[in-house]
């Protein structure tokens, strides 16, 4: 069996593209569950009765959006521990659809929870503090969704773009900081993904060492 | 065993609640429970749901969600789970075991306890103190009923309640998420309110495990925690009981735990909720809207006793 060469230049990668619109669908698939399960009443994704529409576009959406920084964030420790240099290829994907997810977590938070009234919405977002921190991780991740596109790397130049996107770091901490506060004790969940969070953060000072 | 001689209720109640008696029960009206729930989305399960009396926006919030979307951390903390995992449990035999300022101390069987006392419908509101609310046909008793047959003594002021312990019936006690037994208080005057019930159905049939079968206290201008579920113990006494979550979180979980719009959590807003099913958050209201509580709690700094 041929082992994976070390460079994406050195062989054709022809399946890539295929690679790539499957994994569009998986990362929709999400959306589509939910849009089932309310909609439809789960019809196609199963799933029970929901009693709490509303609960439930939160806790998914936001879910989902911290699941896919976490495995956008363990895409360079893969590479560079298995080898797998093209899963590069891969990580805008999951970086633009953890954006997608938390901007329906935090758009359905200003239509369902506030009706759009911008006075409470600050009032909350000021004075909780767990609040706060998932709204400053959402803002943060307004550049780097923005500036996803090769016509921005090409602007900004490697260096520069490589710095700015190091924002998905505070990021990441700032989303798993916000769901831990949010629970009334510790739950499993946000601890799993505090756990993660720590694990790819060692991993990647321990990689930077080497 | 049953004795027919119970105590006069004025021998038992505090004067001041047998004087106020005339004053209270905004109950909603036993409204017929008729219409199956129709299957067939979200929107035709919730737009069916027969309405409370006098009460125009309390629906009653479907059966599935009442029985389906519970907090019973002792079958875990998801609001799934107590369904799932509750279904085994063991409620019969069930015994009470009632002790401390109390003249009527030893211990009951579920059906002795509660024999000759008159289930009633009530319909009550339930406010989480998570920001979610239902409206719930409940099958009890007035608390008030049994306290007058156990006769507390003079010393009694607080009446203290206690969930079963049992870790292979109630996985969730195997994580320290909380102190168990899980235990809950009042004071004894609450616990006499006649809006204070002991429930033992759900929507005309028996309590499922899920929601605190066999017994378990509903107190309706309170967040949902203070009704302790499947109650083995009732305990008298003189000073205020340690009680599970403000044990747990004593600045976030007050022992009083009225609802109360103005004072917010720590960390969250108590100024609205989102009735279960709908979209949008609607106004919370002191007391969960049962104004004829206020009395109780007069003099007293709401936002210190939380």
């Amino acid at each position: 069996m041929a082992t994976l060469p070390p460079t994406l230049s050195s062989r054709k990668r022809d399946w890539i593209p295929y690679a790539k619109i499957a994994l569009w669908i998986a990362l929709l698939a999400p959306a589509f569950i939910l849009l089932d399960r309310i909609l439809l009443l789960g019809q196609f994704s199963g799933g029970n009765f929901v009693d709490d529409p509303v609960e439930l576009i939160q806790h998914w959406t936001g879910n989902t959006a911290l699941i896919l920084l976490l495995l956008g964030l363990a895409v360079t420790p893969m590479r560079r521990l298995l080898g797998w240099n093209w899963m590069i290829r891969f990580r805008r994907l999951f970086g633009l659809f953890a954006f997608f997810y938390a901007t329906m977590h935090v758009v359905s938070w200003f239509v369902f929870d506030h009706q759009l009234a911008l006075g409470p919405i600050f009032k909350d977002v000021l004075e909780r503090n767990w609040i706060l921190v998932g709204m400053m991780s959402w803002l943060l991740l307004i550049p780097l969704a923005v500036t996803s596109t090769v016509g921005w790397i090409r602007r900004l130049g490697g260096k520069k773009w490589n710095r700015l996107h190091q924002l998905v770091y505070p990021i990441a901490i700032l989303g798993v900081l916000h769901f831990l506060w949010q629970t009334k004790l510790l739950e499993r969940d946000p601890v799993l993904y505090t756990v993660a969070l720590v694990i790819l953060l060692a991993v990647r000072r321990w990689i930077r060492r080497k | 065993m049953p004795t027919n001689n119970h105590p006069h209720p004025s021998e038992v109640t505090p004067e001041s609640i047998y004087m106020n008696r005339r004053s209270f029960i905004r109950r909603a009206s036993v409204a017929s429970i008729g219409g199956s729930l129709i299957a067939g989305g979200v929107w035709a399960r919730h737009k069916n749901a027969p309405r409370v009396e006098g009460t125009s926006d309390d629906e009653l919030t479907p059966w599935e969600t009442v029985t389906g979307y519970n907090n019973f951390y002792e079958f875990g903390t998801g609001k799934g789970d107590p369904k799932e995992n509750a279904q085994d449990f063991k409620t019969d035999p069930w015994s009470i075991e009632v002790s401390g300022e109390v003249s009527e101390k030893r211990t009951f069987s579920f059906e002795e306890l509660v024999d000759g006392l008159t289930v009633e419908e009530r319909i009550y509101r339930m406010r989480c103190v998570e920001g979610w609310s239902m409206v719930v046909p409940w099958n009890g008793f007035m608390l008030k009923d049994l306290i007058e047959h156990l006769g507390p003594t003079e010393d009694a002021n607080y009446v203290e309640f206690t969930t079963l312990m049992d870790r292979t019936q109630m996985p969730g006690q195997n994580s320290p998420v909380l102190p168990w037994p899980y235990v809950e208080a009042l004071r004894l005057d609450e616990a006499m309110h006649p809006l204070t019930i002991m429930v033992t159905g759900v929507y005309g049939k028996k309590l499922p495990p899920q929601n605190g079968a066999p017994i378990r206290m509903i107190v309706p201008w309170k967040y949902g925690f203070k009704g302790a579920k499947s109650i083995v113990k009732i305990r008298f006494t003189k000073r205020q009981p340690r009680t599970t979550w403000n044990e747990a979180i004593p600045r976030e979980y007050g022992f009083y735990a009225n609802v109360n719009p103005e004072v917010d959590h720590p960390r969250w807003s108590q100024a609205s909720e989102r009735r279960l099913g709908e979209f949008f958050r609607r106004d919370s209201l002191m007391f969960n809207g049962y104004d004829e509580v206020a009395p109780l709690y007069e003099g007293m700094d709401l936002s210190r006793n939380y």
